[in-house]
């Protein structure tokens, strides 16, 4: 049996003293797109943060392409082909729009499906608004770069770290219509949602994670409603 | 642990040892010794002045020479221009130091970390070449204490018959015995108020900014209080220091050399934000400079590089790598009193 | 007239000021470091250009512009091996640091040089001097003006309309999302008190053709560059120049009342700006 692109295996996390994940396996397949879903501090944040390199974990704990990378820095994490979408988007205030597209390709550029152009071909928007401060646009907007400087760097996976989080419904419905392009680019996409209606709409696969553990995977057709219930708020809540 | 108990009970008792050697030293000692160890004390005194202000309530101050160098001029003005008693002087050194921390902490305290450190330097090189102005006090070339002053001193002629020394000696000793009394008040009492309930909450806002409205402080209240007393102390210092010195000039009552690059090596070395760092640092320091003293500014080298290395690789310094080692606390900063554990 | 010539030699003097401070300024800027040992760094810079002049027989700007990689290279390893290690929330580590180096380097050229007097000779374009109207200003401090402008705009191209720009301004607004791009804070640190140094060694090429210096004047020059960053604004260039200006004229204003009173007036100039400014007079809108 061939590795998956991606796999965290047993994977823990701490915040000082306090563990936030408990031994943590997913698998992500080329091309694939997966919902991690779970309540608020179920743990699905700090996963991102051990994938891209901000938490630190142990060496085999995270694998992509055949290789330990739990310990590496994050722009080595980034330079190896995954990129992420951080929550609260994270736009540089002093980097104009452009700009901040930009520094998403600063240390890669991979197959270089996605380009500056690209970008504003597929949110035209963002080139009137180009000399702009990152930080003048509406969140909606904002996501958009956010996604659009993870895309730069033309990733092979791309994490989405709570995208729809204060968002209106038809801003978020937009930026999940952006998703077909990004799949047929090549790139497997991980979202984090709370919304789980959303997450199943798109997802291939779907992880439910609560207190640091995952607590039920499949595809969202094989799972029934009551048992995504339990897994996300606890058995007999 | 009894057997950190135990050493922490001998290192205490050495300490007392000490301290009751120290007083004694007028007494058997020569007086180059007395005069070594007169400018030993007096930079502890400097050194847990700047550990409060820096290593305790995050002011990072690189002027507090300018103290030094007021506490100086304001003792010299009282025996010159007033004719008072030298002793006087000192107190009026911290009085006036004190009063001019006023508008410095008015002035320094709206500019944040960086900001603040670069303006209390501005300020001290101001203090500097504004009293460098003082004709009746020498101007840019200073002046000597009138002959005969440190002889009249309250309590010298008796020392002077009781010792029977001569009255410079005699003189020596008493400074020497402030120094030693300035040196234990001003550690007792930072220890005093590190273990209080506001130095708690000092120490719980260094550690951890959040903290500070929880903990029911006021934060640059407390901060400006202590930017305060630690300039009196550090005036009084000063004062002190320059009726030994006997001439002051504006080159050496504001030198950063002596009161500010020894003084930040020494905390930093023995470990800034630890009680007992500077106490541990001043001891490195006289070794250093007793070893090293005939190779003039490879001294300040060495002195530097150890300084260097102890930010990179012991954060706390000495006292804290000793104490991490051990276990020892000597003077325990973390175990709430009593007291005041019931009242919050 | 007297004192259009005071205001004008007060503005060449902030010239100089303006180039001690850039790089200072692009430090402060990029990682919020206080660099206490960059007075003393230009001092280096100063030395190794009149090593260069005296070992190879070049003049002082030939000397000078090797001594620029060298001194990028000093400045990368500092920041790769010393500084890299402190950079935090709290500012007492590489304060203390960058204090302690000051200290190393000021007393080691004091034993290698010793504290005699040095210049840089650049010979007769040392005494040429311009008539610009009523006064005469020297062509030296006039290039020294001019230099400082053409440093301030090239680093503010670098800044604005370059990759190497674009993550510098990343880096400082929020280094752990730059990682995430992949930009390597502790290599953007690196390069930029590498560039700092470059600027320090053109800073002590006009230094050392002006005046006089020997190894114990970087802190009272550093402190006047840190004036002059903090009057502009943190991360204002063009606020850097303004401030060397500023305390240039103060201090120029100043000597001509009373010969005594020049370095107090540069001093009194900037805590009557900071009372008012406390951010200085252009600081960045999003600090």
């Amino acid at each position: 049996m061939t590795e998956p692109l991606l796999a965290t295996h047993g994977l823990t996390a701490h915040y000082g003293d306090f563990q936030a994940l408990f031994g943590v396996d997913i698998k992500v397949e080329e091309g694939e797109t997966i919902a991690i879903i779970g309540a608020n501090g179920a743990g699905k944040s700090t996963l991102m943060r051990a994938i891209t390199g901000l938490l630190p974990s142990a060496s085999e704990a995270v694998r992509f392409r055949g290789e330990a990378i739990g310990t590496l820095p994050a722009p080595e994490i980034l330079e190896r082909g995954i990129s992420m979408v951080p929550e609260g988007r994270k736009l540089f205030p002093s980097l104009s729009v452009e700009e901040n597209l930009l520094i998403g390709a600063h240390a890669r550029e991979g197959n270089g499906y996605w380009t500056l152009e690209r970008v504003f071909e597929v949110v035209p928007v963002l080139r009137e608004r180009r000399h702009h401060p990152g930080t003048a646009l509406s969140g909606g907007q904002q996501q958009m770069v956010a996604i659009g400087r993870a895309l730069m760097s033309n990733p092979d996976v791309l994490l989405c770290d709570e995208v729809s989080l204060g968002l209106a419904p038809v801003v978020i419905k937009e930026i999940y219509g952006s998703f077909p392009q990004i799949k047929g680019s090549g790139a497997a996409i991980v979202v984090v949602e709370q919304d789980i209606g959303q997450a199943m709409k798109v997802a291939d696969r779907v992880y439910c994670m609560m207190e640091g553990w995952v607590t039920l995977e499949g595809c969202p057709a094989d799972l029934p409603r009551d048992a995504i219930h339990n897994a996300y708020f606890g058995v007999n809540a | 642990m009894p057997e950190t108990l135990f050493r922490t009970m001998m290192i205490r008792g050495f300490g007392l040892l000490a301290v009751l050697m120290l007083f004694v030293v007028p007494v058997i000692g020569s007086r180059a010794m007395v005069q070594d160890l007169f400018g030993v004390l007096t930079l502890l005194v400097l050194a847990l002045n700047w550990n409060l202000l820096a290593g305790f309530a995050g002011l990072v101050s690189v002027g507090q020479q300018a103290f030094v160098g007021l506490g100086a001029y304001t003792m010299f003005a009282c025996v010159i221009l007033l004719d008072v008693d030298p002793l006087w002087g000192i107190l009026a050194g911290g009085a006036v130091a004190m009063i001019v921390a006023v508008p410095v902490a008015i002035f320094t305290f709206r500019l944040s970390g960086a900001y603040f450190a670069i303006a209390t330097w501005v300020l001290a090189e101001i203090v500097r070449l504004v009293l460098a102005q003082w004709k009746a006090l020498g101007g840019g070339t200073g002046t000597s204490l009138p002959k005969g002053t440190t002889k009249d001193m309250w309590g010298v002629q008796w020392l002077k018959d009781t010792l029977d020394v001569s009255s410079s000696a005699a003189s020596d000793a008493l400074t020497y015995w402030l120094a030693l009394v300035l040196a234990l008040g001003t550690l007792a009492a930072a220890y005093v108020f590190l273990r209080s309930k506001a130095g708690l909450g000092l120490q719980a806002i260094r550690d951890n900014v959040g903290a500070a409205r929880s903990v029911g402080v006021d934060p640059t209240r407390l901060k400006a209080w202590i930017f305060l007393l630690t300039a009196a102390g550090t005036g009084v210092c000063g004062a002190l220091l320059f009726i030994q010195i006997t001439r002051v000039t504006p080159e050496a009552a504001f030198s950063v050399v002596d009161w500010k690059a020894f003084v930040i090596f020494i905390t930093v070395i023995g470990g800034v934000g630890t009680l007992p760092g500077p106490i541990v640092g001043v001891i490195v320091f006289y070794i250093l400079q007793r070893t090293l003293a005939d190779y003039g500014t490879i001294y300040l080298i060495v002195l530097g590089l150890i300084g260097i290395a102890v930010m990179l690789f012991a954060h706390r310094g000495l006292w804290g790598l000793f104490a991490d080692k051990t276990g020892i606390e000597l003077l325990p900063l973390r175990h709430l009193p009593p007291r005041s554990a019931h009242s919050s | 007239m007297i004192w259009i010539d005071t205001i004008l030699q007060g503005v060449l003097l902030g010239g100089l000021y303006a180039l001690f401070a850039a790089g200072l300024s692009l430090v402060f800027g990029i990682m919020r470091l206080v660099n206490l040992a960059h007075g003393d760094l230009i001092v280096l810079a100063a030395f190794v250009i009149l090593i260069i002049m005296s070992s190879l027989g070049l003049g002082p700007f030939m000397a000078a512009l090797i001594a620029a990689p060298i001194m990028f290279a000093v400045g990368w390893a500092l920041q790769t091996y010393v500084l890299n290690r402190v950079l935090g929330d709290d500012i007492l580590p590489p304060l203390l640091v960058t204090f302690g180096l000051s200290v190393v380097i000021q007393n080691g050229l004091l034993e290698v040089f010793s504290a005699d007097s040095q210049k840089l000779s650049a010979g007769s374009i040392e005494a040429q001097s311009l008539t610009l109207g009523p006064v005469a200003v020297g062509v030296m401090p006039l290039l020294t003006l001019v230099m400082a402008v053409v440093v301030i705009l090239a680093l503010n191209y670098l800044f604005f309309h370059t990759a190497l720009g674009r993550a510098f301004r990343a880096t400082s607004d929020d280094a752990v999302t730059a990682g995430l791009m992949g930009v390597r804070p502790d290599n953007i640190f690196a390069i930029a008190t590498g560039l700092a140094m470059v600027v320090a060694t053109i800073s002590a090429l006009f230094l050392g053709i002006r005046a006089n210096f020997d190894p114990s004047i970087g802190p009272a020059r550093l402190l006047y560059a840190f004036e002059a960053v903090i009057i502009g604004g943190l991360g204002s260039l063009w606020g850097t120049l303004v401030g060397g200006i500023i305390i240039g004229i103060a201090q120029a204003l100043g000597a001509a009342i009373n010969p005594a009173w020049q370095i107090l007036a540069g001093h009194l100039a900037f805590v009557l700006i900071l009372l008012f400014r406390p951010r200085g007079l252009f600081p960045r809108a999003n600090d």
